[in-house]
């Protein structure tokens, strides 16, 4: 039924559209990665379309194929209830894609995610720090050529054994509390 | 002397907005999240949300396990409602295999899946009932749980995390004394609906502190993301449910309770109201449901008896290729959607045709509403944060992944 919203976006934007298929319940177009704010724009406003929710930013990296990466945006509209999932490919050599965080005001937060898991940048977005990770940390854990055991501790402490009573009076008991009033 | 003093008086303080640190282990904020607010005076200016203490790496640590294997790990993110994880899951990796589960396995996720919403929403209602000082509201809500939890454990053997699901089906059928235990138990939640009901609903200070705090209007709301009670509470009759029925949920009757202000009394009400309508569709479950078998009949996914195993050499070498190797799931990607007890909880799944799915993304209703938790504090004082908070009914594992 939903797969006259494929149709829209097809009729709308001719060029952009790169592939569009509908295989277990899920309508998807793909489309060129530039043109993913004026479709999604489209299909926002369009009283045919109506997709008022987006319900999540995914991205999906599949490491030995060109282009690597795939951000993934499943749109719904609480109007006519219908969904439909907007691709965009993303190569590795150029990972930045155009944010929509002008659109939705989820995106925003949702784009941080993706970038911080996948290493995706959006282009124009605001505000885009880390969600998950800590700020000190180096990489894009979600990526297939990160290792799972890679670890990152957070503080200098974590590689040494503090748990001794020496330890503890080296790094606790001899050192200023913040703030001391202590001259 | 009075001419002296009150010229200092009328002159302008200054004033600067303070800047305040809430959480991460704030007892308040239950589940781990930190709240950067700018303070003026009690008022809330802004408010910068901190999320991730809690990351364990769900979707890595899926993505080196089988696709059985991921079911502990389910558990895990919303644990409050680890059953409708569970179902979640296996409904998008059964869409992925084009796999159709025997009715009495969907009566009983049905059923099982409306347990949790059950903990869940009594949990909820529970807390924010603490919070503000209601100790007895609290007692009587986790009698409720412990009550239901029971059932949960007779049924998995587990209280908390269950791995009751599995793909193909179920791990096993409803115990026998199942229906007695529930009337039981069905009687004895009316009673504790009852009791919360009068302590709370008309309740001076309950009403005061959550009658047009932490509101918000509907286009916001949808413009955040946000989904389940808090969409709901807003006036959006919004439920996947209903919408896009799954398991069984077309064939039992129910009713979508919908707010009007999206306050948090309205968040409170909703989540009591479907309390009941829960309850009416676990009765309706156990009326209409027929025995038969739990799993799929389809040995490419479901492990063989166990006599089967131990006795013949198909049996063993196909439980030894199942456990090893996992489900060969065709390759494909899917987005599968089911109402968590929080909101729309989404499983955006690829496989590339082996053992072990090369992503697992969850779509966690927790987290997308810390995207826009702010909204519904800033511009309100900072104990306002409290009930708006519990109401929000954060779950950290779930938030965080």
């Amino acid at each position: 039924m939903a797969e006259i919203l494929i149709d829209y976006v097809r009729e709308e934007y001719e060029d952009a559209v790169l592939e569009s298929h509908s295989r277990l319940g899920n309508d998807t177009v793909v489309v060129d990665k530039d043109a993913v704010p004026d479709v999604i724009q489209f299909l926002k406003d369009d009283d045919r379309c109506k997709m008022n929710l987006l319900r999540q930013i995914s991205c999906v990296d599949y490491d030995n194929r060109h282009p690597r990466f795939e951000v993934v945006y499943v749109l719904y509209s609480l109007q006519h209830k219908h969904m439909l999932l907007v691709r965009a490919p993303v190569p590795e050599d150029d990972c930045e894609v155009p944010t929509i965080s002008h659109l939705y005001r989820t995106a925003g937060w949702l784009e941080r995610e993706v970038w911080d898991m996948y290493g995706v940048t959006f282009d124009g977005h605001p505000d885009l720090r880390r969600v998950m990770m800590y700020e000190e940390f180096e990489g894009h854990p979600l990526r297939k050529d990160y290792d799972k055991q890679d670890g990152q501790p957070r503080t200098e402490f974590l590689s040494r054994e503090r748990d001794s009573v020496e330890e503890f009076n080296i790094y606790v008991k001899d050192r200023d509390a913040a703030g001391s009033r202590d001259e | 002397m009075a001419e002296d003093v009150s010229p200092t008086i009328d002159q302008d303080i200054h004033t600067e907005p303070m800047l305040l640190q809430m959480g991460p282990s704030h007892p308040a904020t239950h589940g781990t999240v930190r709240f950067n607010l700018t303070m003026d005076g009690e008022t809330i200016v802004k408010c910068d949300t901190e999320i991730g203490y809690l990351h364990r790496g769900f979707e890595k640590e899926s993505e080196h396990s089988t696709w059985n294997q991921v079911f502990p790990y389910t558990d895990r993110l919303n644990y409050v409602s680890p059953l409708l994880n569970n179902f979640g899951y296996a409904l998008a990796v059964e869409k992925l295999l084009e796999l159709d589960v025997p009715p009495r396995c969907k009566w009983i996720r049905t059923l099982m899946g409306e347990i949790s919403r059950l903990t869940d929403h009594l949990t909820a209602t529970g807390a924010s009932a603490l919070e503000l000082g209601a100790m007895s509201a609290f007692l009587y809500c986790i009698e409720g749980r412990e009550i239901l939890w029971d059932l949960v454990e007779q049924v998995t053997g587990a209280r908390l995390t269950v791995s009751y699901g599995r793909v193909g089906g179920l791990r096993d059928d409803l115990p026998e004394n199942f229906e007695e235990d529930w009337e039981y138990v069905r009687e004895r939640l009316y009673e504790i609906h009852e009791e919360i009901r009068t302590l709370l609903s008309r309740n001076r200070i309950f009403l005061d502190r959550t009658q047009g705090t932490g509101a918000i209007d509907p286009e916001t709301a949808i413009d955040w993301g946000f989904t389940g009670p808090i969409l709901r509470s807003a006036g959006v009759d919004y439920d996947v449910r209903k919408d896009h029925p799954y398991f069984m949920y077309d064939e039992v009757d129910f009713d979508v309770p919908v707010g009007e202000t999206g306050d948090n009394y309205d968040r409170y009400l909703v989540r009591l109201e479907e309390i009941i309508q829960s309850i009416r569709i676990i009765d309706q479950c156990l009326e209409k449901m027929e025995p038969g078998p739990v799993t799929a009949d389809d040995p490419r996914v479901v492990l063989p008896e166990k006599d089967d195993v131990y006795n013949t050499i198909e049996g063993m070498i196909n439980h030894f290729k199942l456990v090893f190797e996992g489900i060969q799931v065709p390759a494909g990607e899917v987005y599968s959607y089911t109402e968590g007890s929080n909101g729309e909880l989404g499983f955006h799944i690829v496989s590339n045709g082996t053992g072990k799915p090369w992503k697992v993304g969850i779509r966690s209703p927790s987290m997308i509403h810390m995207g826009g938790i702010h909204e519904l504090l800033e511009g309100g004082m900072l104990a306002d944060i409290i009930p708006t908070f519990d109401t929000i009914n954060m779950i950290g594992g779930e938030c965080d992944k």
